[in-house]
């Protein structure tokens, strides 16, 4: 029967020594241990999770990297097409400029020549004319002797000069 | 470190090898293996070694004795041993009385409370020097004893201690882990041949479980008191049965974890001596040849008992705490659940958790 009897002497000292335990592994073992674990764990979830975000960075760095690689090539793109069009319009304007010279010379030929044939023509008839008028003076000197045919001649002018 | 263990674990299993065929000497009269096993598994104010026979190899310690009015009186319990008396004191199977039948209080440094100092030594010393191996080893993996204890410890921490008790958890770790560490290195010293049967003494596992009632008393919120003074959910009439109930279960969970402990261990020690003392029994060694396979069988055996009891000790003292610091209000459920999960998923959570019945009073 002793053995389902506790011993009063010896609950006392079990619950001295025990509190006595109780207090220095709570203070010498159970705070640094429990706390030298929580610091370990956090700096594991820390570096855990700043290789996520680095992880993260480089994607998106990467990213980036194709978005500005994707961004130079339209530039390039582009540029390539503003110059293609730029060099188009600038044969076109040339084209369109000696165009207009071309038209411009020939215009102007085409006047030079029209003012030389007039000149050319108005000579032709002033020659014409003069050497008419001598012809006229010679033929006059010689026919005008004879005062019938004077008349005559000058009717038949007079005639001429209505039609004209 | 490593020395002072093995001169331990060498002081204490010295006595094996003398002690059993000494007894089968002083056997040879009569054997008695009840009384043997009685006397092996209870506490004694000598610590015997072994026997010879050119006599006894004892450890006497002091005798304290409180009586009221005469005052303290300290010896050595040499002079009360094998029945002499001294003074006014003679010990009668190992507790002592007075001899004018005056009450005496019995205060000796008994073997349990030498084998209870030595141990709690030990595990001062041990978790002391792990700690230091913390504060040493900052940043670094551990290593050596830190890095055997390390996993017990934080399964202790989030095994236990969180799941059972929820968001507060913190505040109870020292105890439970002293007091899983305290049940666990005792269970197996009182295993080690010669050791005393620390943790299969009703007093010991009465006052482990004596703490663990006041700081449960202590820690219970408004809703515990509330479950235990007015269930909800229940018609007022019915609280002149449901609210004595209650009060006892407030005593029987403490009575169960006293009687578990002291139950488990001590039965381990009988079957092992029941063993052992089967070769005095029948008075020839052939006997050995089932007692030996046997007895370390239950000695394998033992040693999966003394961390299951330590931990079976631990857990459900953190869930009759965690039952009297919870906040049960239905609203507040869901917050909870994230981090820890609810009372009754976290008891069904762990591996052994059907120990969490208390009917579960012996493995």
């Amino acid at each position: 029967m002793s053995l389902i009897t506790p011993e009063f002497g010896l609950l006392f000292w079990q619950t001295l020594i025990f509190l006595i335990l109780f207090l220095l592994l709570a203070k010498f073992a159970w705070k640094p241990i429990l706390g030298s674990l929580k610091e370990r764990e956090d700096s594991i979830e820390s570096a855990l999770r700043m290789a996520d975000q680095a992880k993260i960075e480089m994607q998106q760095l990467k990213a980036g990297n194709e978005k500005l690689l994707a961004e130079a090539r339209q530039e390039r793109d582009r540029m390539m097409q503003e110059a293609t069009a730029m060099a188009n319009q600038h044969r076109e304007t040339e084209k369109a400029r000696a165009t207009s010279e071309a038209n411009h010379i020939v215009q102007q030929a085409r006047e030079a020549i029209q003012a030389e044939k007039n000149a050319a023509l108005a000579e032709v008839k002033n020659t014409a004319a003069r050497l008419s008028l001598d012809i006229a003076e010679r033929i006059l000197r010689r026919e005008l002797a004879d005062p019938a045919a004077q008349t005559q001649l000058v009717d038949s002018y007079l005639k001429e000069v209505k039609l004209n | 470190m490593k020395h002072l263990l093995s001169i331990l674990l060498f002081l204490l299993t010295l006595p094996v090898f003398a002690n059993e065929p000494a007894k089968g000497a002083e056997s040879a009269q009569a054997f008695n293996p009840g009384e043997v096993i009685l006397h092996h598994v209870a506490d004694s104010h000598e610590w015997h070694w072994f026997s010879t026979d050119n006599g006894n190899f004892v450890s006497y310690f002091p005798i304290i004795a409180y009586q009221p009015g005469k005052g303290l009186a300290v010896f050595s319990s040499e002079k009360v041993a094998e029945g002499k008396s001294y003074d006014n004191f003679k010990l009668n199977e190992e507790h002592l009385t007075t001899l004018d039948g005056s009450k005496v209080y019995d205060f000796s440094i008994t073997k349990n409370v030498v084998a209870l100092a030595i141990s709690s030594i030990l595990l001062v010393v041990v978790f002391v020097s792990v700690a230091g191996s913390y504060r040493r080893r900052a940043g670094q993996a551990p290593s050596g004893m830190q890095s055997f204890l390390e996993p017990f410890v934080v399964f202790i921490r989030d095994e236990v201690g969180k799941k059972s008790i929820g968001p507060k958890y913190e505040r109870y770790m020292p105890y439970l882990l002293t007091l899983f560490f305290f049940i666990w290195f005792n269970n197996l010293l009182g295993l080690t041949p010669g050791a005393a049967n620390l943790t299969g003494n009703i007093a010991v596992t009465m006052m482990l479980a004596l703490v663990t009632l006041v700081i449960t008393l202590v820690s219970g919120n408004k809703n515990y008191w509330g479950h235990i003074f007015a269930p909800p959910g229940v018609p007022w009439p019915l609280y002149i049965i449901m609210v004595p109930v209650e009060l006892i279960g407030i005593i029987v969970k403490p009575f169960s974890l006293m009687v578990r402990l002291f139950a488990n261990i001590t039965a381990g020690h009988i079957i092992i001596l029941s063993f052992i003392s089967l070769i005095f029994i029948f008075r020839t060694a052939a006997a050995g040849l089932l007692s030996v396979p046997f007895g370390l069988f239950i000695s394998v055996l033992e040693l999966l008992v003394a961390i299951l009891q330590a931990y079976i000790f631990t857990l459900l003292t953190a869930m009759y705490i965690g039952s009297a610091v919870e906040d049960h209000h239905e609203e507040h459920d869901g917050a909870h659940a994230n981090d820890f999960g609810t009372a009754e998923q976290r008891q069904g959570g762990s591996d052994l958790g059907h120990f969490a019945q208390p009917n579960v009073a012996a493995h």
